[in-house]
């Protein structure tokens, strides 16, 4: 039973946690660092090699041998073993893609990542780097029996130097963590997503991750200034540097950056952070046709200029489904378009001022209908949600094709009316939403269970359109297993061939994250 | 019969925001930190909202008792549907020595002041956690009181509530005028739209002194310290059931 002191604590906790945890469903999803298997419909998905046809490469089956000189190397508590047990890592989040792995490593150092790869190179031994598993392209799970090699425990900061912002840290570092710990040091990363509660650093580094904020940011071929990556070989390549400029030779960085671990195992990265705005506001817009959703990104462009942070888009279907799914209620009425418009700044009297006049002209002229604006951090999270959780909601509904493409402004929305229309009533559902603010669109339609008849009349019909608009196939979530053999939609032949060249030159037995990437032969 | 309500509204560290003790240890960092409106108080101000809506109440007044930022959180209750606001300033250094005895003692003189005929309080501040403003704020008017509200209905002359309480929930009725504490299940508060908060900005707040309410907010208590709770410590990993049994009897868990 609680004494009365601990009763009176309790309930003064519970004030506050009553209301955080009770009304906002959104905070404990940010919380919640295992949220890749809480959906309540996880079905065992089918083999990759099975569904997809696959053929296994030319590598070796992990013996007792090889599994001793793990366990000598690492200790037996860093070595996990046996299929049921890795279930979750042989699995993606959105339960599409299956491996048979049996054999997990949680190396801790640089050098353990080096003797391990060394040893694979040396027998022949597939491998697969795994980071918070949050991938959606299935680049994050074997397909065959790779070993699959954790980052879990490199999650070390190693520096924050706080004149410049440059923050050097291990690859396994989880982004939402990495960003709390900054934060102490008045910076932020400059990378935001809803997988942030578990993606590590060096998985968002190795897929050159976007997110929300790249409109404001960059991308990580900006703000990574050095990367250290271990080869197939074993070999430590070290491009880790803090300087911001550094003109000395071929800038290596940029391979691994976006590579999907098949070129190196990123082990240490550095990263400038910039200074965490101290005024942050968020605006949840409701407009009426996609037209007025273009002059509205237009008008924030002109009006916030530089304190323009974030501008998403949601539309009417993706909004039901979060609200259906996940019982989250929306701020304002139905619209048919919404859009999330966030600043962030330096000075808060100065920003709301402009986020005044801009959101007096839009509303005034007609091109946005209603809306709400917050800047305490509890509203903030909440209209941010959701945004961040319609991957989450829409995987409630069974089994999610996930498209995300970039496209021109124009031909933005025509995407998913066309393949709205192109599919009837075969699916659940056709939404969009993204970063608009990028270009980016992210086409999803859901079915009950995999449709392999559903599969084959989106694709190639997707690609086909988006190379029509010389748009790409895949803007910020990488070609992963499932991609992989699109990519001739977006880059020439003669840039596939110069990849596989690098590809075979840096990794000759092909070891590092086999059946991913590059297509197949 | 139409209403003239009285809501307090009470400017919070906002629930999100990770709290910190400051160097002093007699109280936590309040500078730079990100504030709203008690959400306690976000239940009582819809409440009221929606008996207007419902004809039942003709006029909202939001009060705040704090310092001037204050009247951003009268603010947010305007563009909610409030028809004017009172803010009683309260200088900065002494709003962290405002009780509830003191704020119940203004509202009171509001009452009379306004002549309302009920008043709604969020039940606690998510900061001292009190729980006392509405209890006694009924005390000083000899009001009936209906606190931690889930449902509000009103009868002829009177309103019949539903109250969570430990061993579930309890239906009361009280004669009007009365006082009423919100708690969380009562509704979920509006966000205020975008023309709301337009028009907002053109209702009035009028603005006073503790003082010209003849109420003396000098402190009864003092703060002797204030900490973080304990950290948690790190458990232990036992190689089998037995070193467990053993490890729990040792710690006179079992």
């Amino acid at each position: 039973m609680l004494g009365g002191k601990e009763l009176r604590h309790a309930i003064s906790m519970a004030s506050r946690w009553t209301w955080a945890s009770c009304n906002l469903s959104s905070n404990l999803y940010r919380w919640n660092k295992t949220f890749i298997h809480t959906s309540s419909c996880h079905r065992k998905c089918e083999l990759t090699s099975k569904r997809y046809q696959v053929k296994r490469g030319k590598y070796n089956e992990i013996n007792e041998e090889n599994i001793k000189f793990f366990t000598e190397l690492l200790g037996p508590h860093r070595i996990i073993e046996g299929e049921s047990e890795l279930e979750g890592h042989n699995t993606d989040w959105l339960d599409t893609v299956r491996g048979a792995s049996s054999v997990l490593l949680k190396p801790k150092t640089t050098e353990e990542v080096s003797a391990i790869l060394s040893y694979c190179n040396q027998h022949r031994l597939a491998v697969c780097p795994q980071g918070g598993n949050t991938g959606l392209v299935g680049g994050s799970v074997p397909v065959f029996d790779e070993i699959i090699i954790s980052t879990n425990l490199m999650n070390k900061v190693e520096n924050v130097d706080t004149w410049s912002g440059v923050v050097t840290c291990q690859s396994g570092c989880v982004l939402e963590a990495l960003d709390q710990h900054v934060a102490d040091f008045g910076l932020m990363v400059p990378l935001d997503l809803g997988a942030k509660g578990s993606c590590h650093i060096g998985g968002n580094v190795s897929t050159n991750a976007g997110g929300l904020r790249l409109l404001r940011y960059g991308s990580l071929h900006g703000s990574v200034l050095g990367v250290e990556a271990v080869l197939a070989s074993g070999e430590v390549i070290d491009c880790m540097t803090a300087m911001k400029k550094d003109n000395t030779g071929y800038d290596l960085k940029h391979l691994f950056i976006g590579s999907e671990g098949t070129l190196g195992l990123v082990t240490k990265i550095a990263i400038h952070c910039p200074p965490r705005p101290q005024a942050v506001n968020l605006a949840l817009l409701g407009l009426s046709t996609y037209e007025n959703v273009l002059k509205t990104y237009v008008a924030a462009k002109s009006k916030l200029g530089e304190i323009l942070s974030s501008c998403e888009f949601i539309d009417r279907s993706s909004l039901e489904c979060v609200e259906e799914n996940l019982k989250l209620k929306p701020p304002i009425s139905s619209h048919e378009y919404y859009m999330l418009i966030e600043t962030s700044g330096s000075n808060g009297t100065h920003d709301e001022e402009k986020l005044n006049i801009f959101l007096e002209d839009v509303l005034g002229s007609g091109i946005v209908d209603d809306g709400t604006v917050a800047s305490e951090p509890s509203r903030m999270l909440h209209i941010w949600g959701l945004r961040e959780r319609i991957a989450e909601a829409l995987h409630h509904e069974g089994y999610t094709y996930k498209y995300d493409i970039s496209t021109p402004l124009s031909h933005f929305y025509k995407m998913v009316e066309d393949m709205r229309k192109h599919l009837g009533s075969k699916i659940i559902r056709c939404c969009g939403y993204g970063h608009i603010g990028d270009g980016n669109l992210h086409l999803n339609i859901t079915t009950d269970e995999f449709d392999k008849e559903v599969l084959n009349r989106i694709e190639p019909a997707v690609y086909e359109w988006t190379s029509k608009v010389n748009g790409s196939i895949s803007a910020e979530h990488g070609l992963g297993f499932k991609k992989r053999n699109y990519i001739h939609y977006s880059k020439s032949s003669g840039a596939v061939t110069l990849m596989k060249q690098m590809k075979k030159l840096l990794d000759p037995n092909g070891i590092l994250n086999p059946y991913k990437v590059l297509p197949d032969e | 019969m139409s209403l003239r309500v009285l809501v307090g509204v009470k400017r919070v560290i906002d629930y999100a925001v990770k709290i910190r003790v400051r160097p002093d240890k007699l109280g936590v960092v309040t500078d730079g930190v990100k504030h709203s409106m008690n959400p306690f108080d976000e239940i009582a101000i819809e409440e009221a909202v929606r008996l207007k809506e419902k004809k039942i109440a003709k006029e909202v007044v939001a009060v705040s008792c704090g310092p001037t930022q204050a009247q951003e959180t009268i603010r947010t209750a305007l563009a909610m549907g409030a028809d004017r606001g009172i803010h009683v300033e309260i200088p900065a250094e002494e709003v962290e020595k405002l009780e509830p005895l003191h704020v119940a003692k203004i509202m009171a003189k509001l009452v009379e002041q306004e002549k309302a005929d009920l008043v709604v309080l969020g039940k606690q501040a998510i900061d001292d956690d009190s729980n006392a403003t509405a209890q006694m704020t009924a005390s000083i008017l000899d009001w009936p009181q209906a606190t931690f509200a889930s449902k509000i209905e009103k009868t002829d002359g009177e309103l019949q509530v539903t109250r969570e309480v430990d061993g579930g929930l309890e239906t009361i009725k009280v004669k009007l005028p009365a006082v009423v504490s919100a708690d969380l299940r009562l509704n979920e508060p509006r966000y205020a739209t975008l023309p709301n908060i337009m028009k907002a900005k053109k209702k009035k707040i009028a603005k006073m002194k503790a003082a010209d309410l003849g109420v003396d907010t000098t402190s009864h208590f003092e703060v002797l310290e204030v900490a973080d709770p304990p950290v948690r410590e790190a458990g232990i990993k036992v190689e089998d059931v037995d070193t467990l049994i053993t490890k729990l009897k040792e710690t006179g868990r079992i």
